[in-house]
């Protein structure tokens, strides 16, 4: 296995599903001649070509609909946005169209479509483009939602969204490009919808994704230091969740603590929080507690930035009071 | 057009009133819920533009299709059973009145959201273009949504990546009930075209021989690889923007001079001067098309509704 970054094993996904299968293309703002604003695409024109590496106007609603149109015709196409943020100018095509159109017209319609999008703050970007708002995309039944937190899962994830005949947010977080890992090479599909455990533990359940695993796993190497062992709960996909391996780890630990980057309120941490209450409210020995961003749009400034993220000693802090 | 092609026309447009009419009157029965609107009045625009396609184009189109969804030659039983919920309906009585579609006729719906079926005509026809296919993407809009996003993105695309598009503006002058010329900036929907680089022309939508020449033209030169083009046909609707509508906003005696032009009136008028039939023989197409509304009614009524332990069935293609 070769240790790769999070920017390759994305980009040799694609890659490889493109060598695969004639129907599988890009397009998107700057994926061609630029190569990607963040790179993932870098030497995809050269190689695949212009039809297949489609640069597009700046018009987001084009292109997911230009996405999900081609999808219906039988082309399995990876439209890239160049940040989550930008999805919102996209929104009906993606939530009352992709979404939709299997289910309301009696499944005549297939949309195996892949949406490609950068999140996350702590680039001193900005208020409008340091979202997290994964969740919001999470609410809606008929779309897939992913979003890996490991080169690995990446890649396997990407493979398995591109190969799914079914409408797929692909959530890359713009921090964890650089990130390393160990990836197979080669064909490596992973199936979309299933938690995994990251780090065995037996004193505290920490469920998590995307870059709440980063902050998790330097919180529980912490922790470990004072002898305290975090089970960490990868959700990897927000729809269709799977928390099994959630409550299974809680009643093991009867102690969890939810890290998401994005804002609390309505966020990843209820929703798990409350599935861990209804399936398993006797096996609580503390109240679960979230960790997630402050409630305010993301400043520039980067301590204000940084102190409105969350980060690992917030989720040391949260752990010490669960025990 | 042949004479026995131009009777089928004829049928088709009379079929379609009497749907209308028929549905009308279900929806005051409470048989018909939801948002429901009616094509009378412009019924030569779909049944000249569909008649003019190959079998090979895709149509896609906005809410106000059942029209569309007759001309692309779904059985009127199965349009009337969706528009009743039942589970035998083009749809499975999922999508209801604004959401019907065939695939194996190339219709590609029946899209609720003002302008929102137009960057996915661009995309359809992106995806004949990138298969080398000669079909061409057939997308339906009123006027009301060339003045939303959708559509100013749609053009653009089609025309920068030269996709085989026909778009087809039908401009019925109001969008709800606001007039073309309080909503846009420009009430000759065609001049919108030129910002971007296509050609374009305007057609009488009550004379269903015209629509059908210019379509036919229009169609083929699209399929010949000149890129996208823009039709707005000129149009009417003779009841509400929907069941709902107190009219508020045109005069009855505007209604009546429309209707003055009536497109099945004109229609006669031609088939009968020109030799391709006779008023008897019209009387007994019309006959026919009362009676498969009223089968349809029959069937449509007898039909089953939704099993409910069908619910969950194909939110996502892939069953998890």
């Amino acid at each position: 296995m070769a240790r790769i970054t999070m920017r390759e094993a994305i980009s040799q996904a694609m890659w490889e599903e493109m060598e695969r299968d004639p129907n599988v293309f890009i397009l998107g703002e700057e994926v061609g001649i630029w190569g990607g604003s963040y790179a993932v695409t870098k030497g995809f024109y050269d190689h695949f070509g212009a039809e297949r590496v489609r640069d597009t106007p700046i018009a987001e609603t084009a292109i997911v609909g230009a996405a999900i149109g081609s999808a219906m015709t039988g082309l399995r196409p990876i439209a890239e946005l160049m940040t989550i943020n930008f999805a919102f100018s996209a929104m009906d095509q993606i939530v009352n169209e992709a979404a939709k159109l299997h289910y309301m017209f009696g499944g005549q319609f297939m949309l195996p479509l892949v949406i490609r999008a950068v999140s996350g703050g702590g680039r001193q970007l900005g208020a409008t483009h340091s979202q997290t708002p994964d969740v919001v995309f999470a609410h809606f039944p008929g779309l897939k939602v992913i979003s890996p937190g490991t080169p690995a899962d990446a890649k396997g994830l990407l493979k398995a969204a591109i190969r799914s005949n079914d409408p797929v947010l692909f959530i890359e977080h713009a921090t964890l490009y650089q990130v390393r890992g160990e990836v197979p090479e080669g064909e490596y599909v992973l199936p979309i919808g299933k938690s995994c455990i990251q780090r065995k533990g037996k004193d505290v359940t920490i469920v998590t994704y995307s870059k709440g695993l980063d902050i998790s796993m330097k919180a529980a190497e912490e922790l470990s230091k004072e002898g305290i062992e975090a089970e960490i709960v990868d959700l990897r996909t927000l729809r269709p969740l799977d928390t099994n391996p959630v409550i299974e780890s809680f009643k093991k630990t009867n102690r969890a603590v939810i890290v998401e980057e994005g804002w609390k309120s309505y966020g990843v941490g209820a929703e798990v929080t409350s599935r861990i209450y209804e399936q398993a409210f006797n096996y609580a020995d503390a109240p679960v507690i979230r960790v997630a961003q402050k409630e305010v749009p993301l400043p520039y400034n980067r301590a204000l930035e940084q102190s409105a993220l969350p980060q690992p000693a917030d989720v040391v802090a949260a752990v010490r009071e669960v025990l | 057009m042949n004479k026995q092609s131009s009777l089928d026309l004829y049928y088709q447009m009379v079929l379609i009133r009497r749907l209308e009419e028929k549905g009308a009157e279900l929806y005051q029965a409470g048989k018909i819920g939801g948002f429901m609107h009616l094509y009378i009045g412009q019924e030569a625009v779909s049944t000249g533009l569909i008649a003019a396609r190959l079998p090979q184009d895709r149509v896609i189109t906005a809410y106000r299709d059942h029209g569309v969804a007759i001309n692309c030659g779904i059985p009127v039983n199965q349009v009337l059973a969706e528009l009743m919920g039942k589970a035998t309906g083009i749809s499975k009585g999922r999508g209801g009145s604004m959401h019907l579609a065939d695939v194996s006729r190339n219709f590609w719906g029946g899209h609720a959201i003002v302008g929102a079926q137009l960057p996915i005509a661009a995309g359809m026809a992106l995806g004949d273009k990138y298969a080398g296919r000669d079909g061409v993407t057939i997308c339906m809009f009123g006027e009301g949504a060339t003045n939303i996003g959708f559509f100013h993105e749609a053009l653009n695309l089609s025309k920068v990546w030269t996709l085989p598009v026909l778009w087809v503006c039908e401009n019925n002058i109001y969008g709800m009930g606001t007039k073309v010329t309080r909503a846009s900036a420009v009430s000759e929907i065609q001049q919108k075209a030129e910002g971007y680089g296509m050609a374009h022309e305007r057609v009488d939508g009550m004379n269903v021989m015209a629509v059908y020449e210019t379509a036919k033209k229009a169609i083929e030169t699209v399929r010949s690889g000149s890129g996208p083009r823009m039709l707005e046909i000129m149009t009417y609707r003779f009841r509400g923007h929907s069941m709902g509508d107190p009219e508020r906003y045109r005069k009855h005696e505007e209604v009546m001079e429309w209707e003055g032009h009536d497109p099945i009136g004109f229609f006669q008028t031609y088939l009968i001067k020109n030799k391709k039939a006779t008023a008897r023989g019209l009387e007994e197409i019309d006959t026919r098309a009362r009676e498969d509304i009223q089968k349809a009614i029959e069937f449509s009524e007898a039909s089953p509704e939704p099993a409910l332990d069908t619910l969950f069935d194909q939110v996502y293609a892939e069953e998890e």
